[in-house]
């Protein structure tokens, strides 16, 4: 049923998801390392995730719409969000640096859940502009984890997007784990079953398998832009490093697990295949690892030099209209800063 | 699930005097509650195998048991919801939000069932629990974990609202908000978890001091200058500021208000009526908060006392800033101090 979808997918193409994937997962691992050097205050790691997310975003088109969670920086990357641009939510320069209607990325969600009703929302929004019906319709795509399924706000989207028929593709990446805690203590239910209580479609696809995540999401973004949405997809993969650097999952799971997994990994699949269908050859693969140590190095220079915000910027765009209170506030403390500087810094 | 397994103390007798950090005393004084009555359950998100993301309830479910310690579904509503149902059966759970960010997906449940049971049944409906919100910045974290939401719970009526600032006021006032039965919101000061500059002996043969009572941390004598009023986190860097005035030869008083609603500020009024002159110190902002409270009553209750209007040193206006930008935000030493030489300056 799905093959279709990826009927263009040859040999090249698949070069190309190859690539993303390897440096997306560089990107990651650079920035995890960056983390450890006191760089950045924390890094949210991607790694085993890769398919999953490219293949993902790699199926949605300039007019659609993706509202991420935090751990989507594979997604940020086919979006056109430079890596770069993520840095500054980790180095803790700003909340969220770039142009989200340029992108069709909308900033980081932390607090979990809570994206599923904002997309669902300008999905619903996107329907009522009558943008949605045919081969060029709209659709909007959000992501959001295993964990993040007990939410009110996933609960409520899912409800939101049905009685509106909203062009709505929840996407959730089941990475097996919410912090420390199993998909088991979130359901008993696979996940994507819990689509037909809604009325709609929900299936689970290899979260491993960049080409299966890439036709599965074609095909619902698709059913979507038709006017046929809302569709869940439960993305089966796993997450193969720490929630965040602040974690130690060495307290709530085996190593026999993460071993089990490796064997699954990504990359490696598609690596394997294009080698043995001789879809690449030895100095293409070479040719991709000095893209993605450059494109690791070029990271590590822009992160290492990346500017402190000036104060100011604590008061700035609190409010769309002007703020006489606020102003006074930041007024009043920028002339209490410049009074150090005056007695010279003691 | 396993069977409630009965406790044993891990450090040695539980008369002992130990030297703790304010985490570690939380984590013994969770103990106590628990051996003392077996109605008292901890439940959250990553609070069993992991002890918490802070690791507040380290070992607590290996000792207690998977009913008495429950890793709960990624969901604060349900959380704080069910943890009234089971109040309501008789329970006396103990919920811990992993960072106040996420305390809102159950801020229903909480102005709503929690704070207004009791009222709305005349009496006939108890509903002991205890919210453990960790609060406050200066951890460089990213948005959602800094910030300090308590004035938004102290304007509910119905509802408690503590705040701890040292080891031994940990130890004892987590169980005496157990052992209360009104709901009470009990915020920990994140960023001290683990100070070891503030582990202190806690002695739990010693009789505590009642758990809503303000308290005089530092004496400033009959020529105090000023009366400086703080809690949770702020008390810290008050009697900081306490001690550099006192090498300018400036004697503060300064007070822990510990409990947040309702306030104990019959100290307060005493100290102000000597000093004539109050600095309050949050990291919560300004506007509409606890500290509105006190300017109110203070000028109320010490009208022909002051010699200078109530001022406020307290987080700006503005939402949490990206962590780059925390130190201009945070109360801080010198703005303390500012502070202080303005209202004596007035
Ligand atoms: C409302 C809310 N509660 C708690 C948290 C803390 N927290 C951050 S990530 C996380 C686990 C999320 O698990 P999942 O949804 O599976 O996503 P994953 O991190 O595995 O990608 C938790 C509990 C939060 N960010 N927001
Ligand atoms: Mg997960």
């Amino acid at each position: 049923m799905f093959d279709p979808y990826v009927a263009d997918i040859d040999a090249e193409a698949l070069r190309g998801l190859y690539r993303d994937m390897v440096l997306v997962r560089r990107g990651d691992r650079e920035s995890n390392a960056m983390q450890r050097q006191g760089q950045l205050g924390i890094w949210v790691p991607l790694l085993g995730q890769e398919a999953a997310q490219i293949g993902s975003g790699r199926a949605l088109r300039p007019q659609d719409m993706a509202f991420p969670s935090y751990r989507e920086h594979g997604v940020a990357y086919t979006r056109g969000v430079d890596f770069r641009e993520l840095l500054g939510i980790f180095r803790c320069t700003d909340h969220s640096g770039w142009d989200f209607k340029a992108h069709g990325f909308h900033p980081y969600t932390i607090v979990i859940g809570n994206q599923v009703l904002n997309a669902t929302g300008y999905a619903m929004g996107q329907k009522f502009e009558g943008k949605v019906g045919d081969d060029d319709g709209e659709a909007t795509i959000v992501y959001f984890g295993d964990g993040a399924t007990s939410q009110g706000d996933v609960h409520e989207g899912f409800v939101w997007a049905a009685v509106y028929d909203a062009p709505v593709v929840f996407f959730c990446q089941n990475n097996q784990w919410a912090i420390s805690e199993p998909t088991e203590r979130q359901s008993r239910l696979p996940l994507y079953q819990r689509a037909r209580g809604y009325g709609f479609p929900g299936i689970r696809v290899d979260g491993n398998d960049v080409l299966a995540c890439l036709a599965v999401t074609r095909w619902a973004l698709d059913e979507c832009r038709h006017g046929n949405g809302p569709v869940l997809i439960e993305a089966f993969t796993y997450r193969m490093d720490a929630h965040t650097t602040t974690d130690d999952p060495t307290r709530y799971r085996l190593s026999d697990e993460l071993e089990v997994w490796k064997h699954k990994d990504p990359i490696e699949r598609v690596r394997a295949h294009l080698a043995r269908t001789g879809g690449a050859d030895t100095a293409f693969f070479e040719a991709v690892q000095a893209e993605a140590d450059s494109f690791a190095a070029e990271l590590r220079d822009f992160c290492f030099n990346m500017p402190d915000p000036p104060p100011e910027r604590v008061f700035a765009n609190v409010y769309a209209e002007p703020s006489p209170q606020l102003d006074a506030q930041r007024e009043e403390y920028l002339a209490y800063l410049s009074g150090f500087a005056e007695a010279g810094e003691h | 699930m396993a069977a409630p397994v009965k406790s044993h103390p891990v450090e040695g007798p539980a008369s002992a005097v130990q030297n703790l950090t304010i985490g570690k005393a939380l984590n013994q004084g969770l103990r106590a509650a628990m051996e003392a009555d077996d109605k008292v359950i901890v439940m959250g998100e990553d609070v069993g195998k992991l002890g918490g993301v802070f690791r507040i309830t380290d070992g607590l479910q290996k000792d207690f048991g998977e009913q008495r310690v429950l890793d709960t579904p990624l969901a604060e509503s349900g959380i704080i919801g069910t943890a009234v149902g089971l109040a309501v059966r008789g329970f006396r759970p103990v919920c811990e939000i992993q960072f106040e960010g996420f305390i809102f997906p159950g801020f229903d449940q909480i102005s709503s069932q929690l704070a207004k049971l009791h009222y709305r049944t005349q009496g006939k409906v108890k509903v002991p629990v205890v919210i453990r919100v960790p609060y406050g910045g200066g951890i460089g974290a990213v948005e959602h974990h800094s910030e300090s939401p308590e004035s938004l719970f102290a304007h509910i009526a119905g509802l408690k609202v503590v705040s701890c600032s040292n080891p031994v006021d940990a130890y004892w006032m987590i169980q005496q908000a157990i052992a209360s039965d009104d709901p009470i919101l009990f915020f920990e000061p994140k960023r001290l978890y683990h100070s070891g500059a503030l582990k202190a002996p806690v002695d739990p043969s010693a009789t505590p001091d009642p758990l809503f009572a303000s308290r005089v941390v530092r004496q400033g004598g009959t020529d105090a200058a000023a009366t400086v009023v703080a809690y949770g986190p702020s008390v810290k860097v008050c009697l900081d500021a306490a001690a550099a005035a006192a090498e300018e030869g400036r004697s503060l008083e300064v007070i822990d208000l510990r409990a947040l609603s309702p306030l104990d500020l019959g100290p307060v009024f005493e100290s102000v009526r000597r000093t004539g002159r109050l600095i309050t110190v949050s990291e919560a902002q300004s506007e509409s908060s606890i500290t509105s409270e006190i300017a109110a009553r203070v000028q109320q209750e010490c009208f022909y006392s002051l010699e200078a209007p109530v001022l406020r040193v307290a987080g700006f206006d503005t939402p949490y800033p990206p962590a780059k930008l925390e130190e201009h935000f945070l109360p801080d030493l010198d703005r303390v101090l500012h502070a202080v030489d303005r209202a004596l300056d007035w």
